[in-house]
């Protein structure tokens, strides 16, 4: 009798719950999500709080230190108006983090969803279509050939003129690296990915939907890609951290963004030289881009997590 | 036993299954696996057809074939009235909904990302046009049908125990009202308990909703049970193919006679007697089988003509058909 009513009564619990109570088990995932949040609503919404331009000259307060070197040095120069110090420009560093962040953190996750993207569409149409493999894995061979660093300045060389005229500056720029990164560093993912969907393909559960007669589509996105999900995550948050320090260096080579166009990786490569002298300039970037890669780096294990049913629940 | 007014649901002719080998550099073809040479049987509607032999012989490969989950070599398949062995892929998949397949393997045949509901609403969403509602209340119903609770819809497939899962498979075969199941050993990965209610579930369900099965299995006593009529397999072919009782009393080719003799015998006092008929020897390989009789290499019986000859598939008495030398020319010392 009971049981009836719970038959009638019942509302199925939405899956997505056991998802998040699953994440919340991962203490490391957690921790990440909140880091992330932080950063991101310190680079976003700082800014407006922080309303110091980033790129302002004031060549009188140059090379100061931040404030809490008051507490180790009472000869340390010193500003409450800019707490984290200044350059040797006499920029505010906390303004030029905060735009700096902005910006690596778009590019870094553009480019990593463009290049997971990529990957994983070859990935899948090579694991599945047996005519297409030979192509496309070929295809992926060539590009890993490629020396890619040298082919990122070329890119940058013959593209940065039109596509500067075409969308301004900065937009211009942002795209010609989010593409470059995002199209020279899908391979990876496109292979591990193709090996799955290959050894997935022979399982019984999709010779069981090809009697259904579940057409070619929906048996990818309905039997393989979310059995490819732990690969594809996994590649997805190393993929973050190459895009976000393949820009840094292609910042450092000068053929990044404007040198007046703060991003992580130039103002810890501008800082480099004085290093000794003024290390928190090193420091926080650095500390910044480490600690984004490694929340997300630990996000993305918790997702693998909570969305594994074979793991959920235990 | 063989009712003459039923007529053939399935008819398979001179079905072929060739899976190419390549090797070398090249990746040249160097040859074929024939694990399906040459088969050919009927279906009655309603009835079992039980496909026995040993492990590797091309039951699965056949029970696959006849449902056009391989692109065939040659041969013709009728289901229901219409001929499939050539048909496109895309062209079938209106024709799906009238055959349906239960697998070997219950845990590999069911997404492990799927909840139960998703997997059993599957060929629903595929062929039915009914609302997300009614859906879910067939699918309520299908559990019923197989004896599961309908409070673990909304599990995945890992929690439940071997034979539970061999009925999420099979609730999933029969949402779409099929007339034609083809059973792939959906027994072999049970336990013994389980076998029998899972058995016992497949037989209820045939007589409610009058099914078809071609019931896949290389465990004699079981296919026993079940069938309704017989067929030995052998290296790619079938070797005789006769009803259930008739075969199991009196076997005809010598490859069935040392099949049957294989049976253990529960009854100790007569498994001390009872003579077993030991084969000598491997399978010989599907990618070069011998010249002749297939079962010419081991058979206990040879003569000279099956080295050379292969021997025509026959029937030998009404509903009796046999493939051996043996019977070829003196139809009348076969009953």
């Amino acid at each position: 009798m009971t049981d009836a009513t719970l038959n009638t009564m019942e509302k199925p619990r939405n899956q997505w719950w056991d998802v998040w109570d699953q994440f919340k088990t991962h203490k490391g995932a957690v921790a990440g999500l909140v880091f992330l949040i932080f950063i991101t609503l310190f680079v976003t919404i700082g800014p407006i709080i922080w309303d110091v331009d980033p790129g302002k000259l004031n060549i009188r307060n140059k090379n100061l230190r931040p404030i809490y070197m008051a507490l180790f040095d009472s000869e340390a120069k010193t500003a409450w108006a800019n707490p984290m110090g200044t350059d040797n420009l006499g920029r505010d560093i906390m303004a030029n983090i905060m735009q700096g962040g902005r910006i690596s953190l778009a590019v870094g996750w553009t480019a990593m969803i463009l290049s997971v993207f990529l990957g994983t569409l070859i990935g899948v149409l090579a694991g599945y279509f047996k005519r297409l493999d030979g192509l496309l894995m070929r295809f992926t061979d060539l590009v890993l050939a490629l020396p890619l660093l040298p082919l990122l300045l070329v890119m940058m060389l013959l593209f940065r003129d039109p596509l500067r005229a075409a969308f301004g500056p900065e937009n211009g720029i942002f795209i010609l690296i989010v593409v470059g990164i995002g199209i020279t560093s899908w391979m990876q993912t496109a292979r591990i990915v193709r090996g799955d969907v290959m050894a997935l393909k022979e399982r019984e559960f999709v010779l069981a939907a090809r009697s259904i007669g579940t057409p070619s589509r929906r048996m990818i996105t309905r039997h393989l890609l979310p059995n490819v999900l732990s690969p594809i995550l996994v590649s997805a948050t190393l993929g973050l951290a190459t895009a976000i320090i393949t820009e840094s260096a292609l910042s450092f080579l000068g053929l990044g963004f404007p040198s007046d166009f703060p991003t992580w990786g130039k103002i810890l490569f501008d800082s480099v030289d004085r290093m000794t002298q003024f290390p928190e300039r090193v420091l926080w970037p650095g500390l910044a881009i480490s600690l984004t890669v490694l929340s997300v780096n630990y996000i993305g294990d918790g997702l693998r997590d909570a969305l594994d049913p074979r793991i959920r629940g235990q | 036993m063989l009712d003459q007014t039923s007529k053939p649901l399935v008819s398979v002719r001179d079905l072929k299954m060739h899976f190419p080998i390549h090797a070398g550099l090249l990746r040249r073809r160097v040859g074929v696996v024939k694990a399906v040479d040459g088969v050919s049987f009927d279906v009655m509607e309603g009835e079992t057809l039980g496909l026995v032999g040993e492990s590797g012989c091309g039951k699965s490969t056949c029970g696959r074939a006849v449902l056009r989950l391989y692109d065939i070599t040659s041969g013709e398949i009728t289901i229901d009235g219409e001929e499939i062995g050539q048909r496109a892929q895309g062209k079938l998949r209106e024709m799906r909904p009238t055959m349906q397949m239960v697998f070997q393997d219950p845990q590999a045949s069911l997404n492990p990302r799927m909840t139960v509901e998703a997997i059993i609403k599957e060929p629903l969403d595929e062929h039915t046009k009914l609302s997300e509602s009614e859906k879910r209340e067939k699918v309520a119903e299908l559990m019923d049908a197989v004896g599961l609770n309908r409070q673990f819809a909304k599990r995945y497939p890992q929690a439940f125990s071997g034979g539970q899962r061999q009925r999420i498979g099979i609730a999933r075969a029969l949402a779409l009202n099929p007339k034609f199941i083809v059973c792939d050993e959906p027994i072999a990965a049970l336990d013994v308990s389980i076998q029998a209610q899972v058995v016992n579930l497949l037989e209820d369900l045939q007589e409610q909703l009058g099914l078809t099965y071609l019931f896949i299995s290389h465990d004699l006593s079981m296919v026993r049970h079940i069938a309704t009529r017989v067929a030995v397999m052998y290296l790619g072919k079938i070797v005789e193919l006769a009803p259930r009782e008739a075969l199991y009393d009196e076997p005809l080719h010598p490859y069935t006679k040392a099949l049957l003799s294989a049976v253990p015998e529960p009854d100790p006092s007569l498994a001390t007697k009872k003579e077993r008929i030991v084969l000598k020897g491997d399978v010989p390989s599907p990618a070069n089988p011998p010249a002749g009789c297939n079962f010419c290499t081991r058979c206990p019986s040879v003569m000279d003509i099956c080295k050379t000859q292969e021997p025509e598939y026959f029937e030998v008495s009404p509903g009796r058909f046999t493939a051996c030398h043996l019977y070829q020319n003196t139809n009348d010392t076969a009953e």
